[in-house]
């Protein structure tokens, strides 16, 4: 379970181009649900992934993990949350150029200092699910799109993490791709995972795996939307 | 502690491939401090190496030269000074030298003629030094005419080319007769150049200069440990000189390669960012850095100081040579003794991989003390 208190995100404090990102966000999230934000451009969307996911901290208010207040904690232990509990699929990727597919999907398992034979059989296992085991020795920037995603979801997926984030997952995406991902998110769900993502696409939002899509405007929760019936 | 040594292994890794990643920018760093490096150390191993040749020379030196001075100048010892100073307490040796130079207008140049105490030198035969002999196409058994300051030409023939291990000191050196000496300049017999005195007890040399000083207050004594200053504080100022001329140059290369290896490009900043978001931490990535500009300084050190070595120690630093051993129109060729101070490695390794490091690790901390989002985002 994820809650999220009167959070505040402001950027550029005290400036002339201060900017108020997230206004009093108050939201729970159930674990091992898919739920979607939904909003326009700069509707908050991606700083609240961002904080849930502890890549950056509100400016004011409380998030709970578990039964655990992270707010306040210093940054090496949010980073060992961040390592053991979340997996990220960025809307650019944000993959490694010039490492191979299988490095990259690796990447987030190297501070652990496991096994390396085990984690490349991991690594190649999680390639091989989504049908890019051929390609792991290729360089990143030599994939696709599609293929440069699917690293991303294996990457994600390195250190087995109980949450999955994904920021915009179909905007680079042509429709068979999207629809690809979506069953991908569908094996997820399935084994369990909880799936945090933001979106304007209609083929993510209107999904029957979503359980539950947060409209947003202006940093604001605008219509909450109750937990879609039977998809439990 | 299996774990910790993966850990190392993997972030090692990483470290490699992101070295190939940027292999230009790290290869041009590479070079342009390797230049460094290259420049100083060669400097330094040369004067250093240079002193301890000096060093080693003035070893068999005596300890206490005398010379008479006459109107502030140089001038001959007259007869009855070596006498005199035989009675002096703990004066061990004495031996009056006979020496002068000699300008050749043949090749513009000017050479040391000097009477050996040690060996006997046939009337009419020359010994010159290797610079002298390479100068006018010398070799032994040639005939070769000097016109004396009197007008008179003599003519003598080459006995011997001194030894070339002996250029440093022997490079414009012409050993001669002790009569041929004195003819040739016109000295009158009992008259020297100086007088060169050993000292039974070394402890006690200072207090024999002191009496050479009160008994002929006309002379003055010259100690070795003062012609051993004097050599190093030339060195020293042609140290100086070279390191100044060049200080615009290796400043010019070091404000390039601190800001090659300052500067974090927007690539570099987001990889910070991707990588902490994954859940590398702080000092995870602080290491990593940290050895990719280790081993880019580190390399450039060993190569740089290497190629310092060969080119001083091989090549007889064709590069500065010029500037630091020449001080006469013959320009001794000798190979220096390969001599290395610790202090020295040690005193260059810290100005330049700890500076490189600082350099490196300074706005990788601060980007990757940021939180990722903001990285990420730039």
């Amino acid at each position: 379970m994820i809650e999220l208190k009167g959070i505040h995100k402001a950027f550029n404090t005290g400036r002339e181009n201060e900017f108020h990102a997230l206004n009093g966000i108050d939201l729970h999230l159930p674990t091992q649900r898919v739920t979607a934000f939904r909003g326009p451009s700069g509707s908050g969307k991606t700083t609240l992934l961002s904080i849930i996911g502890c890549l950056s901290r509100p400016t004011s208010g409380r998030v709970r993990l578990g039964e655990r207040d992270i707010s306040g904690l210093p940054e090496r232990f949010l980073t060992h949350i961040r390592r053991q509990t979340f997996g990220f699929i960025f809307q650019q990727f944000n993959l490694i150029k010039g490492l191979s597919a299988l490095e990259n999907v690796m990447l987030p398992a190297y501070p652990l200092g496991g096994n390396w034979r085990a984690l490349h059989e991991r690594a190649e296992s999680l390639l091989g699910d989504l049908r890019l085991a051929h390609r792991r020795a290729a360089a990143i920037e030599h994939l696709s799109g599609g293929e440069q995603q699917r690293v991303a979801i294996a990457r994600a997926l390195i250190n087995d993490p109980q949450i999955i984030i994904a920021d915009e997952p179909t905007a680079n995406l042509d429709t068979g791709l999207a629809m690809e991902f979506m069953a991908i998110l569908e094996n997820l769900h399935a084994v369990g995972k909880t799936v945090i993502l933001t979106s304007h696409d209609p083929l993510v939002v209107d999904a029957t795996i979503v359980h539950q899509v947060i409209d947003m405007r202006d940093g604001r929760i605008v219509t909450p939307v109750p937990i879609a019936e039977g998809c439990a | 502690m299996n774990a910790w040594i993966e850990k190392q292994k993997y972030l090692i890794d990483f470290t490699l491939s992101s070295l190939a990643r940027r292999k230009a920018k790290n290869l041009g760093l590479l070079l342009v401090y390797t230049l460094i490096v290259f420049l100083l150390a060669s400097v330094m191993l040369f004067t250093h190496a240079l002193r301890q040749a000096a060093a080693e020379v003035l070893v068999g030196a005596p300890e206490v030269i005398l010379q008479r001075m006459v109107a502030g100048r140089h001038d001959l010892i007259p007869p009855g000074y070596l006498e005199r100073i035989g009675r002096i307490r703990g004066v061990q040796h004495k031996e009056g030298r006979l020496w002068g130079y000699y300008y050749d207008p043949v090749v513009k140049a000017n050479y040391t003629f000097m009477v050996p105490g040690n060996q006997d030198i046939a009337a009419g035969t020359l010994l010159v030094g290797a610079g002298m002999a390479r100068a006018r196409g010398l070799a032994v058994g040639n005939l070769i005419s000097f016109r004396s300051y009197s007008g008179k030409l003599f003519s003598f023939t080459i006995a011997r080319i001194l030894p070339h291990d002996s250029e440093l000191v022997s490079a414009d050196l012409v050993l001669i007769s002790e009569a041929d000496f004195r003819s040739f300049f016109a000295i009158a017999p009992g008259y020297f150049t100086d007088i060169a005195l050993s000292v039974a007890n070394p402890l006690e040399v200072r207090n024999v200069a002191a009496k050479l000083s009160q008994q002929f207050p006309d002379s003055r004594p010259i100690l070795r440990e003062e012609i051993l200053r004097t050599y190093e504080s030339i060195f020293n100022w042609r140290e100086g000189i070279v390191l100044a001329l060049a200080s615009l140059a290796i400043l010019a290369f070091a404000i390039f390669a601190w800001e090659k290896a300052s500067g974090l490009s927007a690539d570099e900043k987001r990889e910070i960012g991707i990588l902490k978001a994954i859940g590398w931490e702080t000092g995870d990535v602080l290491k990593m850095k940290f050895w990719e500009g280790a081993l880019v300084s580190l390399a450039a050190f060993l190569i740089g100081y290497l190629a310092a070595y060969l080119h001083v120690f091989r090549f007889s630093s064709s590069l500065f040579a010029p500037v630091l051993k020449g001080w006469a129109v013959l320009y001794p060729r000798f190979e220096l003794s390969p001599v290395i101070d610790g202090f020295q490695v040690a005193t260059l390794f810290f100005f330049t991989v700890f500076p490189y490091a600082a350099a490196t690790l300074v706005p990788i901390w601060r980007a990757a003390i940021a939180d990722p989002d903001a990285v990420m985002r730039g």
